[in-house]
């Protein structure tokens, strides 16, 4: 039996029946960390004592029938932009490399009142800046499908993580697709929730207007039972929003007959891979057997998405950076000469170049003189993306698109050429601009066998039709891993 | 050649801190004092991924102070980051309005000597206050004390109204005496809780267009923002005989050295990258949340001092001196409650309070006895229970340590004896006791008589009624 390869709420349904102890499970985590993660490098921090601890902490209050939850003893990789009492929480950036949290984020909280067995901190890029997790301080994080490649970002410690069999899922965030492209690039499913369903206090702010929390996991399955755990109103957070139900497992039937799923022909423009095409566009047809009304249409203002979406998230970056500034916590410079100084310094030798880029750019566009022409104008196009979704919505249950316009790059490849990899977020972006939910899905593999992502949009607060919708598809494929995750470690 | 005529402009931003319990964006105390960082929290020292959460009483005492000068409340209102880097602001940005002000275009009235005039009102915005810096100069470091960070402020800007110290100073004591009014602060420039930046600028009188101003800041007192303004007028005035020019710049006030020093000007004026704060959701105030404020509104001290004076009948230096402070205005009608003799309540706390006050080194707005320890005095004196010597100890135990009154007097037997044959036997022994005295008198020295009463009431151990002894004494004396 290999626990590694149960998905998470197959594990906890043993653990509560008593099949698998919760310190088994843990173990056999942890070996496997162990044994592939020198060539991954998922993980920034592996918190052994602490995930054993909590383990024996757990199987007594499963025992005691405390905790009776569907991820009750199931171990959980979380993304290291989200805080930890009492460990290291970096974002993969020196200017964090000691930071250690005294409070916890609210969702990591909400995991741990679950039952979870928190593992470790996932590696990401900078910040969340950047769509391969290459940009860490920490060293790249490699794709478990193939080494060569990247698992795409900025999640793609917590996804690499989830599809290497190095967990049972992940807590990721998404500010402009980093949930669900690396979800696709890895060939494991990932959602972002709409904005407000997850509270966003102690995740390490990057967009602060886009920046969503959400699962990372084998199967929609997990995805919805995870996603009912992490969701709440948050006093804390005054852009969370009180949600009528936080039920999203009651979507997880096989049954799309009459749903409206819109395909924008705007997603199948030049730039597309075709064999990223043909997956998707096949998806679509699987859906439509099934019963659902699948019609093509024209989303419109697809191509200014991006550049709104650097803008807005890069404007709010430049300021929510500022905080690190060496004053009271995290890296400071050995040597200056007065405040200025080590202020210069300090963020100098802290951040990496692609968080300085974005810094630059933000406080570019926010400066006298220029933020009417960017910033305001970047806010206009984003309510009038708003409004193309709302007319959409009018039409459709679903919006289906892909979820990247190619497979995982090699390594290296992006990081010469940041346009190139800004452009890659085009299908993701928009839907953090409209602030709503989305998730990628596994729908196929190109020749080189590294996985595709369907990317499945709803309207804000439909998760359910869209874990519905991928639900029902993914009834249809049979779960695939790679060869890393197959491999059984004793 | 006649000498030319100047008139100078004055506009203020006037900064005070808000009375609430907790911050403006976590539940910390705003407690002034307190050892360094233990009012904090993630939230209040930036901390990474911390949030801020408005704090509704903020919304509330902003728009009362709007309401109370006459401006419009702003329905939709959103909060804008202010970006500069400084360690005593621990997120490098400051929460702050810039776009959508709570308040805008209001007015308040002062008057001087030269008589009343409305002193316009530009905005009242929202915003935090930051943290302290502390330069250990033995060290040879710095250390910050977040205690202060986060504490709510309101920034009043006015129009370029003022032409005078005197308007300035009456200005700010309507702005502080309004805002008291409403419990919205307690306004003190010596400890920061109102502090004012003035901007000023001078040109010919008739000249159509203001001069170029500039702003002086640390003013920490009345007289400060007089001497400032007077020295600034003069320091400008010069620069523009001699041909120069006055430069737009913030300038650093030194009271003891009675001069303005430049800080830094316009050309290095920072860029500040204001923009809406995204963890802020807009504050929609509806025009019933207003209305219910509006309703709210105490009696400001003008309506307080006409009423005082139509209602109770006092004469307008007693209503004067009870709605000085609204504390005392507010323990004069709690007495009244308790006893309706409003001149002589008046009189109680214009006479003793203060005299005591003065004398313990209490400020008028921490007097803290009850009123009804007050009242039960002034009534035991009406009835002649006590008389006023023995009134006054026993208000001096009140003022200290609020006894109850008549406890105490019941306690210490300090009832004035009013049995007149009893009076009489005692006084009948001391006349008998004093020859010369009762000669004096009746030899035409009517002074002596006090002699006697003295000897009466130290017998009596003070609590005899003294009209009652006086006309005892002269009906033996005379009769």
């Amino acid at each position: 039996m290999d626990i590694m390869s149960f998905t998470a709420t197959e594990l906890g349904k043993k653990i509560k029946a008593k099949e698998i102890s919760v310190k088994e499970a843990t173990e056999a985590a942890l070996k496997k960390i162990e044994a592939e993660d020198s060539s991954i490098n998922a993980f920034v921090t592996v918190d052994r004592e602490g995930a054993r601890k909590s383990a024996d902490e757990i199987q007594r209050k499963i025992d005691s029938e405390e905790l009776t939850g569907p991820l009750a003893g199931v171990p959980v990789a979380i993304k290291d932009n989200m805080c930890t009492i009492g460990l290291k929480t970096t974002c993969s950036s020196k200017i964090l490399h000691n930071f250690v949290p005294p409070y916890d984020c609210e969702a990591v909280s909400r995991l741990k009142q679950a039952g979870a067995v928190i593992l470790g901190k996932t590696n990401m890029d900078e910040f969340a800046m950047g769509s391969t997790t290459e940009t860490s301080f920490y060293g790249e994080t490699k794709n478990p499908w193939n080494l060569e490649h990247v698992p795409g970002g900025s999640s793609g410690g917590s996804a690499a993580a989830v599809a290497a069999h190095e967990c049972h899922y992940a807590l990721g965030s998404d500010t402009g697709g980093s949930i669900r492209q690396p979800s696709s690039y890895c060939g494991v499913v990932g959602m972002k929730p709409t904005y407000g369903t997850v509270s966003r206090y102690g995740l390490i702010a990057y967009g602060s207007s886009l920046d969503q929390i959400g699962p990372i996991a084998k199967d929609v399955s997990d995805c919805a039972a995870i996603l009912e755990t992490i969701s709440s109103y948050d006093r804390k957070d005054a852009t969370s929003m009180e949600r009528e139900t936080y039920d999203f497992t009651s979507a997880l039937t096989d049954d799309v007959k009459g749903m409206k799923i819109g395909v924008p022909r705007d997603y199948f423009g030049a730039g597309l891979d075709p064999e990223v095409r043909e997956a998707v566009l096949g998806a679509a047809e699987v859906l439509q057997r099934k019963g659902a009304i699948v019609e093509e249409f024209d989303l419109s203002l697809v191509e200014y998405a991006i550049p709104a979406y650097y803008v807005i998230a890069s404007a709010e970056a430049s300021s929510n950076l500022a905080r690190f500034d060496g004053v009271k916590y995290g890296y400071r410079t050995e040597d200056f000469s007065d405040l200025h100084n080590m202020y210069k310094k300090t963020r100098s030798e802290g951040f990496g170049p692609e968080v300085k880029r974005r810094i630059m750019l933000g406080s570019f566009v926010l400066s006298s003189g220029y933020y009417d022409a960017y910033y305001l104008k970047a806010l206009r196009t984003k309510s009038l993306i708003k409004d193309a979704f709302d007319r959409a919505f009018k039409q459709f249950d679903v919006i289906l698109g892909p979820a990247a316009p190619t497979t995982a790059p090699r390594l290296g490849d992006s990081l010469s050429d940041p346009i190139k990899m800004y452009l890659g977020d085009i299908y993701t972006v928009s839907v953090n601009l409209a602030g709503l939910p989305g998730i990628s899905v596994p729908c196929g593999k190109d020749k080189n066998g590294l996985p595709i992502g369907l990317q499945l949009i709803g309207d804000c607060y439909q998760e359910k039709k869209i874990i519905k919708a991928a639900y029902a598809f993914e009834q249809t494929r049979t779960y695939e891993c790679c060869d890393i995750a197959k491999k059984e470690v004793f | 050649m006649a000498q030319k005529q100047y008139e100078t402009v004055i506009g203020l931003e006037v900064h005070v801190e808000l009375a609430t319990k907790t911050k403006i964006f976590c539940s910390c105390s705003t407690e002034f004092g307190g050892a360094p960082n233990t009012h904090t929290c993630p939230v209040c020292t930036g901390m990474p991924g911390s949030l801020p959460v408005l704090n509704r009483q903020v919304v509330e005492y902003a728009m009362s102070v709007g309401l109370a000068t006459n401006c419009e409340i702003t329905q939709y209102n959103l909060f804008d980051r202010k970006n500069y880097f400084y360690p005593d602001n621990p997120q490098n940005y400051q929460i702050s309005q810039l776009y959508l002000p709570i308040c805008r275009n209001g007015y308040v009235e002062i008057e001087t000597e030269s008589g009343r005039k409305k002193v316009g009102i530009h905005e009242i915005h929202m915003e935090e206050d930051a943290g302290k810096l502390i330069h250990d100069t033995w060290e040879d470091c710095s250390l910050v004390d977040y205690n202060r960070s986060g504490v709510p402020l309101i920034e009043i800007v006015s129009e370029p109204d003022m032409r005078s110290a005197e308007e300035v100073i009456a200005y700010l004591e309507k702005l502080r005496m309004t805002i008291q009014y409403l419990g919205a602060s307690d306004c003190k420039l010596q400890e920061g809780s109102m502090r004012a930046d003035v901007n000023l600028s001078v040109r010919e009188i008739g000249a159509p267009e203001f001069g170029t101003r500039t702003e002086m800041k640390n003013l920490n007192s009345f007289k400060a923002i007089a001497r400032a303004i007077e020295g600034e007028r003069e320091r400008q005035i010069d620069l523009i005989e001699s041909g120069e020019k006055v430069i737009q710049e913030t300038r650093r006030w030194d009271d003891n050295k009675e001069y303005s020093y430049a800080m830094r000007s316009k050309e290095d004026a920072q860029d500040y990258r204001y923009f809406p704060e995204p963890d802020l959701p807009p504050v929609v105030i509806s025009q019933k949340w207003i209305d219910s404020v509006a309703e709210r509104q105490p009696e400001f001290r003008e309506a307080k001092m006409a009423r005082y004076q139509q209602e109770y009948g006092l004469p307008e230096y007693d209503a004067e001196i009870l709605t000085s402070s609204k504390h005392l205005a507010d323990l004069f009608e709690a007495t009244l409650l308790k006893c309706e003799k409003p001149k002589e309540i008046s009189n109680w706390i214009m006479g003793e309070t203060m005299r005591l006050a003065k004398e313990h080194d209490v400020e008028p707005e921490k007097i803290s006895f009850s009123p009804e320890n007050l009242a039960a005095i002034i009534e035991m004196v009406d009835e002649g229970a006590i008389n006023r010597k023995v009134a006054k100890d026993v208000f001096e135990k009140v003022f200290t340590d609020d006894i109850d009154p008549k406890q105490y007097v019941e306690e210490q037997g300090l009832k004035s004896v009013n049995d007149e044959g009893a009076l009489r036997g005692i006084i009948e022994d001391i006349v008998a006791k004093n020859p010369q005295s009762v000669e004096d008198y009746r030899a035409g020295k009517k002074k002596a008589i006090g002699f006697l009463v003295g000897q009466t009431m130290k017998a009596m151990q003070g609590k005899a009624d003294p009209a009652m002894v006086n006309k005892i004494l002269k009906e033996i004396l005379e009769g």
